[in-house]
This record gives structure tokens, C-alpha cells and sequence, in this order.
């Protein structure tokens, strides 16, 4: 398919791996270097394509904490299976959040025991349920970054100009930049380099991940999520490293530019403002990292709607955190493949095809 | 990519390019995206540009996202990547 085939070319693919080889070669690491790629989608594509496999072992990959479903913490699943539970309710949510562990099971636990729980591809087939069903009360599950906020935000807006009013949302948006700090914060990472999540740029810009290298000293690439995309991020990476420089670079030009949406970005700042706290599973409460819905659209607000009071929820000690900081390996996790497997996931990690556990256990048992 | 992949890559972080084909509905800026040869109903609300028809996004390669055009795809820079990817490719060869 053009624009997709291209970007997945063997030949160019290892003339990439040998060009990398060669940069190393001049860099000659005392240890391996450590790059972060903070998305899932880039963890997914990197086991899919066993680019960890292709790769030189100066190069170790961290897998960041850029998956929204791994980071769902345990109270807002409870929020959600509470309210999936009300009769009243027809629950949507993307699929991929449906086995995440809360205290008393899982959506899809509450789907089997009689909720009306449905899987939708987009937030406006949530809407449309809506539409069909004005005798119900159709919550949203929005989860995600940057990347689904606009269209979050656009069905909000979609909702109000027809007047909807049996559609809410369940919001826990979260925001890439202050997870990216809270991590660089920590004393004992040393990161030689961030692959940049390129579809959070292609909405917030790649201006946005500028303070990485500035603030941090950190070489940034901002990267696509085709396997040339993503080598030719490290060696770009890499290239910095071996020039003594450091300095954001955007690798994925075709889509992302320094400004990012304007109309993407004005829906989100329109429907959200920026929330004090937010809760990351495994990374605990980071300030000003999620988003909450404007006042104006409080009707909006499903735990308004609702009256629900979220708590927080007690989290088993389990050392997901460990291995979103890349501390730890996941098979280095006592619980791995053993308490803690994809058909019964212990933590978030293991649940979605993005959590570095699964892609782990997917692609290198 | 086939119809299975296309499922699996459905998940919500994963954002697939696609070309528009047709303008569905112009009220609710929805248009006709070919994904890969799955066709799709998709929202162009952010890839629109104000004051301009929708029509002159048809033909246009797009980044969709759970049911939206995130952003407009540049086809020159994706050549101008390859460009420099193939002359790595001649380099290595050498």
C-alpha cells in the first residue's frame, strides 16, 4: 500500500541496521546505550517487526509508559465497571480497555455478567449508539493521550450542536509531555536518547518535545511507526550522539510539523482544561498530566451525571512501574508469564497489544 | 495489508494512512477513506480547512485515528525520506 509498503522495504531496512552499526562502531559505548520509545505503538511496531532482534546489543531499548491502557489506574476502571453496571447504561469504550484489572474485575467481567458493555472503533460510534438508543444513557470510556483528545473533543462538540442528551463521557485523557518530565526527573535513569511519540506531535507539534533536549540534555527524535521509521529515528539518534550534539529532530516529516493540528489542537482547548493531578498506573500521581472537561460542558461529564465519587483504589505492590522506567525487564518480573499472562493479566502491562509485557511475551516466548 | 490486519491494527494508539476517496456527508464533514482497500467513514473536522470545500481534500492521503483524519499526509516529504533512505541503501551496498 503506498505510504505504508515503503516505509516496511527489507533492503533499505538493512542498509538502515548496518548504518547504525557503523555509527556505533565510531561511538563505542562503554555500556549499552539506553534509547526510550515512549509510545506503545512504537513498542508494538519495534516486536512486531523484531527490530530488537536486528538490532546490535549496544542498543537497549526502554519501553516508556506511552500506552494509555497500561496506565489506567485501577480506580478509574472501578468508575467505569460501576457505571457499566447501572441499568440504565450502555457502556462504550475502545477495546482495548476492556481487560484491564479493577477491584472487582474487569469491563469485560462486567459485560459477561450482564452490563451493556459495547467496543467501538471511534468516540462518534459512541455518539451514534446515542442517537439510536434516546431512552438510554450512553457513557464514553475517553481514554488515551494527545492523540485522541481531538476526537474526544470534536464528539463533545458534535454531541452539543444536535443537542444530544443521553451522551457523557468517562474522561481520562492524559497528557505525554509532564510523564515525559516526571521520568527524566527520576535520578536514577540515564536515557542516551528518546524516539518521540510522532502522532502525539502530528496534534500537540514536535515544538512541543523541545524541552527534552534543552532542559534534559537529551537527543530527541520525533518518529513514525513504519520499521525504516523507526530505525532511521536511531540512527538519527545516534548521529547526535556521535556529533557531541544534542537537539530535537523530526523524522517524520510527512506528517508531523513544529505547530502540530490547529483545528486539533483549538477542539482541545475548547472541551478540556488542565486537571491538577492525574493517577498513572505504575507511575502513581503526576501534577498537571490529564485533562478534565470545561465547566461549559459539564453535562458532558459522565461522574457529574452520575454522581459518582471516585477513591482511590488499593493497587497490589507489583513492579509494573519498575519496568515502565525501564528498571527492570519484564521477564525479569517475578509474576511474568507466571500469575501474570495476556488471558490473565496481574498488570496493566500484560493486558494491551501496546504494555511491553505483552509484545514480551507475544513475540519472544 | 488485508482485512486481519487491518483489525489488529485497529487498536486505539495506532494511527493507519489512508486516502480519501469521497465526500459523504458535508454537514458533518464525513468522507469515504481508503484504508488499505477497507473503506471507512471518516471525520475530516481537523484536516479541513476553514472557508475551503470539502472536496478539495478528495484525493488527499490522511492519518486516520479512531474514525478521524488527524492530519493531512505530505507525499513529497515521505519521497524526500526515501530519497535519503535510498542513498544509505547505494551506500551500504557499496
Amino acid at each position: 500500500m503506498q505510504l505504508v509498503d515503503e516505509f516496511r522495504d527489507p533492503a533499505k531496512g538493512r542498509a538502515l541496521v548496518e548504518a547504525i552499526r557503523s555509527r556505533l562502531e565510531a561511538i563505542a559505548p562503554a555500556r549499552p546505550l539506553q534509547i526510550m520509545e515512549f509510545c506503545g505503538g512504537h513498542t508494538h511496531a519495534i516486536f512486531r517487526y523484531g527490530l530488537n532482534q536486528m538490532l546490535p546489543e549496544a542498543v537497549e531499548w526502554v519501553h516508556g509508559p506511552g500506552c494509555p491502557v497500561c496506565v489506567l489506574p485501577r480506580e478509574r476502571v472501578d468508575a467505569a465497571v460501576e457505571m457499566a453496571r447501572r441499568p440504565e447504561v450502555i457502556f462504550t469504550s475502545f477495546g482495548d480497555a476492556l481487560r484491564v484489572p479493577g477491584s472487582a474485575g474487569s469491563l469485560r467481567e462486567a459485560g459477561a455478567e450482564g452490563a451493556d458493555v459495547r467496543v467501538v472503533y471511534s468516540p462518534l460510534d459512541a455518539l451514534e449508539i446515542a442517537r439510536r438508543h434516546p431512552d438510554r444513557e450512553v457513557v464514553f470510556f475517553a481514554i488515551g493521550f494527545e492523540t485522541t483528545m481531538p476526537a474526544t473533543a470534536l464528539t463533545v462538540l458534535r454531541a452539543e450542536a444536535e443537542e444530544i442528551p443521553n451522551f457523557s463521557l468517562l474522561c481520562h485523557h492524559i497528557t505525554t509531555p509532564a510523564a515525559v518530565r516526571a521520568i527524566l526527573d527520576d535520578p536514577d535513569l540515564s536515557l542516551d536518547g528518546i524516539v518521540a511519540p510522532g502522532h502525539v506531535a502530528s496534534v500537540v507539534g514536535a515544538d512541543t518535545f523541545r524541552f527534552i533536549p534543552t532542559e534534559y540534555r537529551v537527543p530527541t527524535v520525533v518518529s513514525g511507526f513504519e520499521p525504516l521509521d523507526i530505525l532511521q529515528s536511531l540512527w538519527m539518534v545516534l548521529g547526535q550522539l556521535e556529533a557531541g550534539k544534542c537537539r530535537l529532530e523530526n523524522q517524520y516529516r510527512r506528517v508531523v510539523n513544529e505547530q502540530g493540528s490547529r483545528a486539533g489542537r483549538a477542539a482541545i482547548e475548547r472541551v478540556y482544561e488542565l486537571a491538577e493531578h492525574s493517577r498513572w498506573r505504575g507511575l502513581g500521581e503526576i501534577d498537571r498530566s490529564g485533562v478534565r472537561l470545561r465547566p461549559n460542558y459539564a453535562r458532558f461529564d459522565a461522574e457529574r451525571r452520575f454522581g459518582l465519587v471516585s477513591h482511590v483504589a488499593e493497587e497490589e505492590a507489583l513492579p509494573c512501574g519498575e519496568v515502565l522506567k525501564g528498571r527492570l525487564k519484564p521477564r525479569q518480573c517475578p509474576h511474568f508469564g507466571g500469575r501474570c499472562r495476556p488471558e490473565a493479566p496481574l498488570g496493566a502491562l500484560m493486558v494491551s497489544s501496546e504494555g511491553a509485557c505483552a509484545a514480551y511475551f507475544r513475540y519472544t516466548a | 495489508m488485508s482485512v486481519d490486519q487491518w483489525q489488529e491494527e485497529k487498536t486505539m494508539c495506532l494511527g493507519v494512512p489512508g486516502k480519501i476517496i469521497a465526500i459523504t456527508d458535508t454537514e458533518r464533514q464525513l468522507a469515504k477513506v481508503d484504508i488499505g482497500g477497507v473503506r471507512r467513514e471518516v471525520n475530516l473536522a481537523c484536516v479541513a480547512e476553514e472557508g475551503q470545500s470539502l472536496e478539495a481534500c478528495v484525493g488527499q492521503w490522511v492519518l486516520v485515528h479512531v474514525g478521524f483524519a488527524l492530519t493531512l499526509i505530505s507525499a513529497e516529504e515521505a519521497e524526500r525520506t526515501l530519497t535519503l533512505l535510498a542513498e544509505l541503501e547505494v551506500d551500504a551496498a557499496g
